[in-house]
């Protein structure tokens, strides 16, 4: 509960509040009633529509389609973290002609619709390259650019006293980078970075609309089947696999965040994360 | 076939306006969502956080893609969501923005500090008045920046309804595309140049908006 809204309630406060828990839990209960009802209504609960769900095949089927979205995802973001490196880098330098084109690609990406991104690789593209490369590219050129900035902030949030020591034992800046500025920050960068890779997982799913294969395209497979027909069963399915996932992820990053701020340590937050 | 730069701002310009009208429509959609979401979430009612945290949490950690399935291909194979693809992809963009508008509200309200409210409550404010003088304009100033932040995402993605059967910009590459095939650059940056404008004006509206709100601490 926020602090900033609300006293510590009295008894009469109390005694409103519980009268609001009723009303609101029975409202709560009668929406989710009412959206039972009319998947029921819709024959939606029945057994045809989520009984393919227990055939062996299309088990497979999905998890061979998880297996596909997981490594596209998984390539992306490592090729993600290197080119957000290299212009993090690049966007920090002491040289305007160096500085200045990454701070173009680094903006211009970061404004790109995905989508856009993936349909110009596809179509320009997609013969050499072929879907899953279409994608994996474009995911990360969208991820190394938002990367390139948390990795900029993070070198920005180490204490300056850092790199001055280093400069005054003689250090070049490139060594300074390497040897005392990289390391300390890409702790303080660790929950900025898996919130992308939720961000990553969840564009993966983007390439569903070039054909590449991915969990989303094999359960398309499901449901334009003429004898199952059940794309609503098979949303939910897919949703629910994904939601799983990304929160499972989602709590691992909000979880190292609060650890490093009760250690007291700088911390790229979630937040720094691009929202969608 | 007409030339390729007059066809090129026609079709633009009727991407762009599909954007806008998409951007515009679920934008608001979403705010009106994602602001009873928040007041939900910061209620002292607790069937009602409860329900404020699933919706973030389910709908943030969904693919919009697979919204988009459920909106247009699921809800209506059933007979639900029975109308235009426009109509479609606006119920799948809000309830999914409607998730971080939510967020960006709620994080704001909490950059406030309580000291604040003990204050207006010690001379003798109403929750009302301590709400409206002292709490939510300060809010208000924190929640501009994550807020544009999620009206950029938006906007970027309105282009998955373009997918979606919704003849948005991003659509108009590939229609471009099989007309032009030879322009496929331009055809791409002159899409991109669109999209950024949008961007650039969304974050310096949010800017300018920034500016006049803060004042000195």
């Amino acid at each position: 509960m926020t602090a900033v809204l609300f006293d510590v309630p009295g008894p009469r406060a109390r005694r409103r509040h519980l009268i609001g828990t009723v009303v609101a839990g029975l409202a709560l209960a009668a929406l989710a009633g009412w959206v039972l009802w009319v998947l029921w209504d819709k024959e939606q609960i029945t057994p045809e529509q989520w009984e393919p769900f227990t055939e062996p095949n299309i088990v497979n089927l999905l998890f061979e389609g998880l297996v596909d979205t997981l490594t596209a995802a998984a390539v992306a973001i490592a090729l993600a973290v290197a080119f957000g490196a290299l212009f993090a880098s690049g966007r920090l330098s002491d040289h305007a002609g160096i500085r200045w084109p990454s701070i173009v690609v680094i903006e211009f990406f970061r404004a790109v619709p995905l989508l856009l991104l993936i349909f110009f690789l596809f179509l320009g593209f997609g013969g050499p390259l072929g879907t899953f490369w279409a994608l994996v590219l474009g995911l990360m050129l969208y991820n190394g650019s938002v990367l390139a900035e948390i990795f900029r902030a993070g070198i920005l949030s180490v204490p300056r006293g850092q790199s001055e020591a280093g400069y005054a034992i003689g250090m070049r800046k490139s060594q300074v980078m390497r040897q005392i500025l990289a390391p300390q920050a890409v702790r303080s960068m660790l929950p900025a970075i898996i919130g992308q890779c939720v961000v990553a997982l969840k564009d993966t799913a983007l390439g569903f609309i070039i054909g590449a294969p991915g969990i989303v395209r094999d359960a398309e497979r499901i449901y334009i089947a003429p004898q199952y027909n059940n794309p609503l069963a098979v949303g939910i399915v897919l949703a629910t696999i994904f939601i799983i996932i990304n929160y499972s992820l989602s709590r691992l990053a909000t979880y190292l965040e609060s650890r490093m701020r009760r250690e007291g340590r700088a911390v790229i937050g979630t937040e720094a994360v691009a929202e969608g | 076939m007409p030339d390729y730069p007059p066809e090129l701002v026609a079709r633009l310009l009727d991407g762009f306006l599909v954007t806008l009208r998409l951007l515009a429509l679920s934008g608001l959609l979403a705010t009106v969502i994602g602001t009873v979401l928040a007041a939900m979430r910061v209620s002292p009612i607790a069937p009602l956080r409860a329900f404020g945290t699933t919706y973030v949490n389910v709908f943030r950690n969904t693919p919009l893609v697979v919204l988009f399935l459920i909106a247009v291909v699921g809800l209506p194979a059933v007979g639900l969501l029975q109308g235009s693809f426009f109509s479609r992809a606006v119920a799948a963009l809000s309830v999914y923005t409607a998730a971080f508008v939510c967020e960006s509200l709620r994080s704001g309200i909490n950059t406030v500090d309580p000291g604040q409210a003990e204050a207006a409550r010690s001379i003798g404010m109403t929750f009302g008045k301590s709400l409206r003088i002292v709490v939510l304009p300060q809010a208000f100033r924190a929640v501009i920046p994550p807020l544009a932040s999620v009206y950029i995402a938006l906007a970027k993605n309105t282009s998955v309804a373009g997918a979606f059967g919704v003849t948005e910009a991003t659509y108009q590459l590939s229609n471009l595309n099989r007309d032009f095939p030879d322009e496929l650059y331009f055809s791409f940056l002159g899409i991109a140049l669109g999209y950024i404008v949008i961007v650039a004006v969304i974050s310096g509206t949010a800017n300018r908006l920034e500016r006049r709100v803060a004042v000195g601490r």
